[in-house]
């Protein structure tokens, strides 16, 4: 029945309209093409079939909106406003005219396929190194319809696993090379016989979709555009370790993500794939989905217990580890959203063709988020092994200023500087450069970012989720934020360096758990690569960035200034002063330097570029 | 408040202290905080401490204690948000609006945040005005969606 649903789609005599509508594409304003969209079809009185999918993983593409006419391949349609999106709906589905000057990319099989110049869309640079394993449906079926993901042999990775013993599932895991995505690299199978060896008929599944770390959505993307894939691993998983209820810990803030999930296990429940005798195999389960309130430590094993026995999020020692005794005391295994993902793939197709996949030791894929100053920004998978530089390079297109570092593994990871991009990301050579694989947030800095200002910032963030359990981690990561505070406002001292040094060595070691063990990294590998940033910001007080807002003053070119008095209205401290078509002034003193003026002076058509801001070296 | 919206919200749950945080989470819905008075009742319901509850709800920082202005205002401080100037964008908003991050203006119209992550990275900086989130936000920008507020 799935299958004619899916086939009467792929085959139907409508036109198909595919418009990603996950968080990231309606905050780029999917939801008014959608609405645009509607409105044309029913203006014209056009018969066409609308699909919300989720998120394909160009994100610098959004909004995008594909169109399937009967007989063509898929087309697809980047950056949409409402008003293209209704003229492409008029000139395709009407008149016949696939408006290629606005199209990147159709899905058929062949190269040009029926369009000519159109390249395939996985074909594009940004595409083309990427292997789709977890991400495999992600914008290709409706994340809230059970039958689009049946139809794309969903569930026969369960359904495969329950004819075989749990052991043997435990086995082709084991075989398949598969490690803890969520940034560990722990061999999951270990894990998961850890638990199935402990005595005692309650054990506990828990899928950790915490993902606090700022710039990470691999998993809020991967749960939004297919949520079956996620419980369905969730359901191996406890099948092979002998659960029978389940809980999914979800960041509250991914309201999208918690609806389909919700709407997911419901329809799972309709179909006999949740609750007893579960495809007659005599396996039972159950699952909840708990949500987290916003503490990034929560991401931390006996952390997320501790939240969702409703307590404070604190970790505690361990041993005793969970799959010993975890929530309630009873065994209990927690898996990454993206490890529990690839589950489905791995006994759907085996454990061989899982290792096609990647290096000797880090078999598989990985997702990342691949951010911040770079071309082509967006959620991506590659295969273990492959380069930095290619992924910056080849899938994200580098930076548009001179390329400085990419930052891995958000707070708990490090900078690596140029030199490194030709390191395989694999778990060890990740850790070995000083920085870790992660959960998947992939940060590129240009030029223009300050590695000491980021260093700060990731150390804010640390000190600020420190749950203060262990004074290592409470006091340490205070003390740290105030020697770089002194730092970036030029008043640092060179033995700072050294006590920083000192005390991000301390914080790491004597930390009671992961987030105090790995904060100091930001800071650790900023002085490991970018010493020469910080000896500029200590003895010539200069931040070649331009960040550090101590450092940095503003001027206005007097030859360039029209004023146009853009820059005097945005000023919020009234710093700028001159009357229209006059030179304008800033008044150092009141400038809070927010670079407003800077913004405006450069992107209004009417003003002339003439706002600069340095920072100068002070020679001592 | 009455009690009774409290128990519209305690009965989807069985009074376990394992409800507590999505307890509180719907509290916060409905409300828009955790008022001393939600804190009472919720005690009352999971015969817990209201010590207990307070030091749970602090704990986590979606939780805020104080009533929020009309329109929220969100400034993304996500890694990628940093890196595209979320927080000159954040500074200048606040001295616009007269107020710090955390704090409400004093006619009530704007209530002033910051969030960790918005997890919308690629489009940075971001920041969320009451519901939707605005992509590749200028200081301009932000000014003119609160003046169509206005």
């Amino acid at each position: 029945m799935a299958c004619d649903k899916w086939d009467s789609l792929r085959g139907s005599r409508v036109p198909v309209i595919h418009i990603g509508t996950a968080t990231c594409g309606a905050a780029a304003g999917a939801l008014d093409v959608l609405e645009s969209v509607r409105r044309t079809l029913n203006e014209n009185r056009l018969e066409a079939t609308v699909v919300q999918v989720g998120c394909i993983g160009p994100c610098y593409l959004e909004p995008l909106m594909d169109i399937t006419m009967p007989g063509f391949p898929r087309v697809s349609y980047a950056n949409v406003t409402p008003q293209m999106a209704g003229s492409i709906i008029e000139r395709y589905l009407i008149k016949g005219d696939p408006s290629l000057e606005l199209a990147v990319g159709h899905f058929g099989s062949n190269g040009n396929g029926d369009f000519d110049g159109l390249p395939r869309f996985f074909e594009m640079p940004m595409l083309k190194p990427q292997v789709r394993v977890v991400l495999r449906n992600c914008g290709f079926i409706d994340p809230e319809d059970i039958d689009h993901y049946l139809a794309n042999d969903g569930y026969v990775g369960l359904a495969g696993a329950l004819e075989k013993r749990p052991e043997d599932v435990i086995a082709e895991v084991k075989e398949a090379g598969l490690r803890g995505r969520g940034g560990a690299g722990f061999p999951t199978y270990r894990k998961w016989e850890i638990c199935r060896s402990v005595p005692g008929t309650t054990k506990y599944m828990i899928c950790n979709c915490s993902e606090g770390d700022p710039g990470a959505f691999m998993n809020r993307s991967l749960i939004e555009s297919d949520p079956h894939c996620v419980l369905e691993g969730l359901l191996i998983a406890a099948y092979a370790i002998g659960a029978n209820h389940g809980y999914v810990y979800i960041n509250s803030d991914y309201a999208l993500a918690i609806a389909r999930l919700k709407k997911a296990a419901s329809q799972m429940k309709e179909y006999g794939l949740l609750g007893e005798n579960i495809l007659d195999s005599g396996f039972s389960f159950d699952v909840t989905i708990k949500e987290g309130a916003g503490a990034f430590v929560c991401g931390e094993e006996t952390a997320l217990i501790g939240s969702i026995e409703g307590k404070r999020g604190m970790p505690r020692s361990r041993p005793p580890f969970p799959a010993i005794s975890g929530l309630r005391g009873e065994p209990t295994i927690i898996n990454n959203v993206e490890t529990l993902g690839a589950l489905p793939n791995i006994i759907r197709n085996g454990a061989a063709w899982y290792r096609q996949f990647g290096v000797q030791g880090n078999y598989g894929t990985k997702t990342f988020s691949l951010v911040g100053k770079i071309r082509r920004p967006g959620l991506i998978e590659v295969p273990l092994g492959i380069k930095l530089r290619q992924i910056i390079f080849e899938i994200g297109g580098g930076s548009q200023k001179r390329f400085k570092a990419v930052q891995t593994g958000g707070p708990s990871g490090g900078c690596l500087s140029e030199e490194y991009l030709d390191i395989p990301v694999e778990y060890e050579s990740m850790t070995a450069a000083g920085s870790i694989m992660g959960s998947g947030g992939m940060i590129v800095m240009d030029e223009e970012t300050c590695a000491v200002d980021l260093a700060l910032y990731f150390l804010h963030f640390t000190q600020n989720e420190s749950c203060g359990k262990c004074s290592p981690c409470r006091v340490g990561t205070h003390h740290m934020v105030d020697i770089l505070e002194k730092i970036v406002r030029g008043q640092g001292q060179m033995d700072d360096l050294s006590k920083l040094q000192v005390l991000a060595e301390t914080v790491a070691r004597a930390s009671l758990c992961g987030l105090g063990q790995t904060a100091p990294n930001p800071v650790l590998t900023t002085l490991r690569h970018f010493r020469s940033e910080f000896l500029q910001h200590v003895k010539e007080k200069h931040c070649s960035a331009a960040v550090c807002r101590e450092l940095v003053e503003y001027d206005i070119d007097p030859v360039k200034c029209n004023g146009c008095h853009r820059c005097v209205s945005v000023c919020p401290t009234a710093a700028i002063t001159g009357a229209k078509s006059e030179l304008h002034k800033i008044d150092i003193y009141l400038c809070i330097k927010c670079r407003a003026c800077y913004e405006i002076c450069r992107f209004d058509p009417l003003a002339a570029d003439a706002i600069v801001f340095r920072s100068r070296r002070s020679v001592l | 408040m009455s009690g009774n919206a409290y128990n519209d919200i305690f009965s989807a749950f069985k009074g376990d202290e394992g409800d507590l945080i999505a307890i509180l989470l719907r509290i916060q819905e409905k409300f828009g905080y955790i008022s001393e008075d939600a804190v009472k009742h919720t005690a009352q319901f999971l015969r817990l401490s209201e010590n207990r509850i307070y030091g749970v709800a602090s704990f986590y920082s979606k939780f805020r204690f104080t009533e929020p202005g009309t329109t929220s205002i969100k400034v993304c401080m996500g890694t990628a948000c940093h890196v595209h100037g979320g927080k000159f964008l954040a500074d200048a908003v606040g001295w616009k609006l007269g107020v710090s991050i955390g704090q409400v203006t004093e006619d009530r119209r704007f209530d002033f945040q910051r969030v960790n992550c918005l997890g919308c990275c690629a489009l940075a900086p971001v920041v969320k005005v009451n519901d939707r989130v605005h992509a590749r936000m200028m200081v301009i920008g932000l000014e003119e969606i609160l003046s169509r507020r206005e």
